[in-house]
């Protein structure tokens, strides 16, 4: 069965400078205590990034996650991937986790597009004979052609995107995360990937889904989730949600009319090497 | 949809809630052999990157272990007057098999720091990154083992040494090692992430170690001769990583069996792997935090 179980979930992170990363400054400081008289302080730093999150997450839920930059967005998709682990309180994952947090991780630029597609499946729990029977099919979507045989180095930013917005979209999840940046390339080929999208959605248990894109959260989910400095403020139906966090009148929100839809963030350029997680 | 404050019934899940804990830690490694085609794959194409674009690939890293040890073979044969037919094959099985051991002590203690960008964004079990390691160290190993192929052919074992049942051991031995290559790049690479002085003391480390075991010299030559210094060569014998080196080169090279080395490694193999699993367990949630 597909769920996500979190209680009462904390994610703090130690803060190691140059300093008290190293293997002298803990023995000297274990030194310092015992002599009980150098004053080596070595606490860590530390930064709550999220606090006391509980939630419940099962087969068909679609949640939409809203909050400013900061509010611990893509901390509670890491958590709910199982990549960060509750520093306090439990999380428990059943299913089959795609996260799609960064298009460029994973991506070798050294190797050909089709290469690049097998071990992105892969790494996104796909095996090599599934991949390489969804190939052709990626290869007509992402209208790269011969060019799938060329290493990735040679493609510019934004087909690295649709090479990487191919093989996202053909993978069958269970438990899908989407944090936002998954948005724009060319508009003509933006609609075409979002028909993609949508079935992807489609076909995986449960989504959650970071975004500042009202129009995009509404379109993919039902249900929201408001994070404000790492701790849940308020969940429950979308739109009310949204006209909360947006401190407007539930109603003004219903038609989404009445509301200009933020432009969609641009795809930050893909970071091949990987990528540093962003603390946002 | 429901969202619960309090605690909901959970539904039976195989793997308890809390990260340190001994199931998680071998649901880990469990689930990082699972992952074989990732991992084989990824650790090919390691191999393949370093060699891309030049015209005999990874054949180079053949030719050039085949270039050391015939250079350093001669040039120790020499010094201490040993007959090149026995020396060149001794030093040769010892350096495939101390860059098989360096390898995975040196990248062990980087496995997880480098891999930064994939541990953050991929839920993927910490394990595939050190099966990957181990994996690309083997087919260095694989690589290198032409050599031992090419001098076999050409320098035959003599009188006393020979081909023999015992020879088989190889097998095993190699086996051993690639454990022990686990453990150890578990246990380093999880200490080094934590505390960032690690790597570059593991790799001068292991360089001194390369000088304190019998790879160049030959300790039983210096035994034999007796006296003081066959005394102070004995002492070769607390360094564990000789023992290592005989269990698989002994075989290769058609010397005897010799229990004492088998003894040794497994003993090491058996704490090593108890350390690496209780550090596994502690530490392993840490990891992604670390990075």
């Amino acid at each position: 069965m597909v769920s996500i179980d979190v209680r009462n979930a904390c994610v703090e992170f130690p803060i190691f400078d140059a300093k008290t990363r190293s293997l002298k400054k803990a023995l000297l400081g274990t030194v310092g205590r015992a002599g009980g008289k150098i004053g080596v302080d070595t606490k860590v730093p530390i930064i709550e990034a999220l606090q006391d999150i509980s939630l419940t997450l099962r087969d068909g839920d679609r949640v939409g996650l809203i909050g400013h930059n900061g509010a611990g967005k893509s901390t509670l998709l890491r958590l709910l991937s199982g990549i960060y682990e509750p520093t306090r309180g439990s999380s428990r994952i059943a299913g089959k986790v795609a996260p799609v947090f960064d298009l460029g991780v994973g991506m070798d630029p050294e190797i050909s597009g089709y290469e690049n597609i097998v071990i992105r499946g892969l790494f996104l729990g796909m095996t090599r004979k599934q991949m390489e029977a969804r190939a052709e099919e990626i290869a007509e979507f992402t209208e790269l052609g011969d060019y799938l045989s060329m290493p990735l180095r040679t493609y510019s930013t934004g087909m690295r995107v649709r090479l990487a917005l191919g093989v996202v979209t053909s993978i069958d999840p269970e438990i899908l995360l989407l944090d936002e940046g998954i948005g724009a390339v060319d508009s003509a080929f933006l609609e075409k990937a979002r028909d993609r999208l949508t079935a992807l959605v489609e076909r995986s248990g449960i989504l959650v889904f970071a975004s500042h894109s009202d129009e995009f959260l509404v379109e993919l989910c039902t249900s929201g989730l408001w994070l404000d400095h790492g701790e849940i403020r308020e969940q429950g139906d979308l739109r009310t949600v949204l006209a909360h966090y947006k401190g407007k009148d539930p109603a003004a929100l219903s038609g989404l009319s009445g509301v200009k839809a933020e432009p969609i963030t641009p795809l930050s350029p893909l970071n091949a090497a990987g990528g540093r997680g962003g603390g946002g | 949809m429901q969202y619960t404050d309090t605690a909901p019934e959970i539904a039976e899940g195989r793997v308890p809630a809390h990260s340190r804990s001994w199931s998680r830690a071998i649901g880990d490694l469990r689930a990082g052999w699972r992952q074989r085609p990732l991992w084989g794959h990824l650790g090919w194409q390691d191999i393949k990157q370093g060699y891309r674009r030049s015209v005999i690939g990874p054949l180079w890293i053949t030719i050039s272990l085949g270039i050391q040890a015939l250079g350093m073979g001669v040039l120790y044969a020499a010094l201490f007057g040993q007959p090149l037919h026995d020396f060149l094959p001794y030093l040769a099985v010892g350096l495939i098999i101390w860059q098989f051991m360096a390898g995975c002590i040196n990248e062990g203690a980087e496995v997880f720091i480098r891999n930064e960008g994939l541990i953050k964004h991929l839920p993927a079990p910490l394990s595939v990154h050190i099966f990957r390691l181990v994996w690309r160290q083997l087919l260095f190993f694989g690589h290198n083992v032409l050599v031992w192929v090419a001098l076999m052919l050409i320098f035959p074992p003599e009188a006393p040494r020979a081909f023999g049942w015992s020879s088989l051991l190889a097998i095993p031995a190699l086996a051993v090692i690639v454990l022990n290559g686990a453990w150890v790049a578990i246990l380093i690479g999880i200490v080094a992430t934590r505390y960032r002085d690690v790597p570059p003391v593991t790799a001068s480390v292991v360089t001194l170690m390369f000088f304190m075991t019998p790879i160049v010299w030959d300790y039983e030559q210096l035994r034999s001769k007796g006296g003081a210094v066959g005394e102070r060569a004995r002492l070769a014998e607390l360094n564990p990583f000789l023992h290592y080196v005989e269990i698989l080169r002994r075989p290769m090279i058609g010397e005897s069996f010799e229990l004492r080395h088998w003894v040794v490694t497994l003993a090491i193999t058996v704490v090593g792997w108890a350390v690496a699993l209780v550090v596994l367990r502690n530490y392993r949630a840490r990891v992604s935090y670390w990075v």
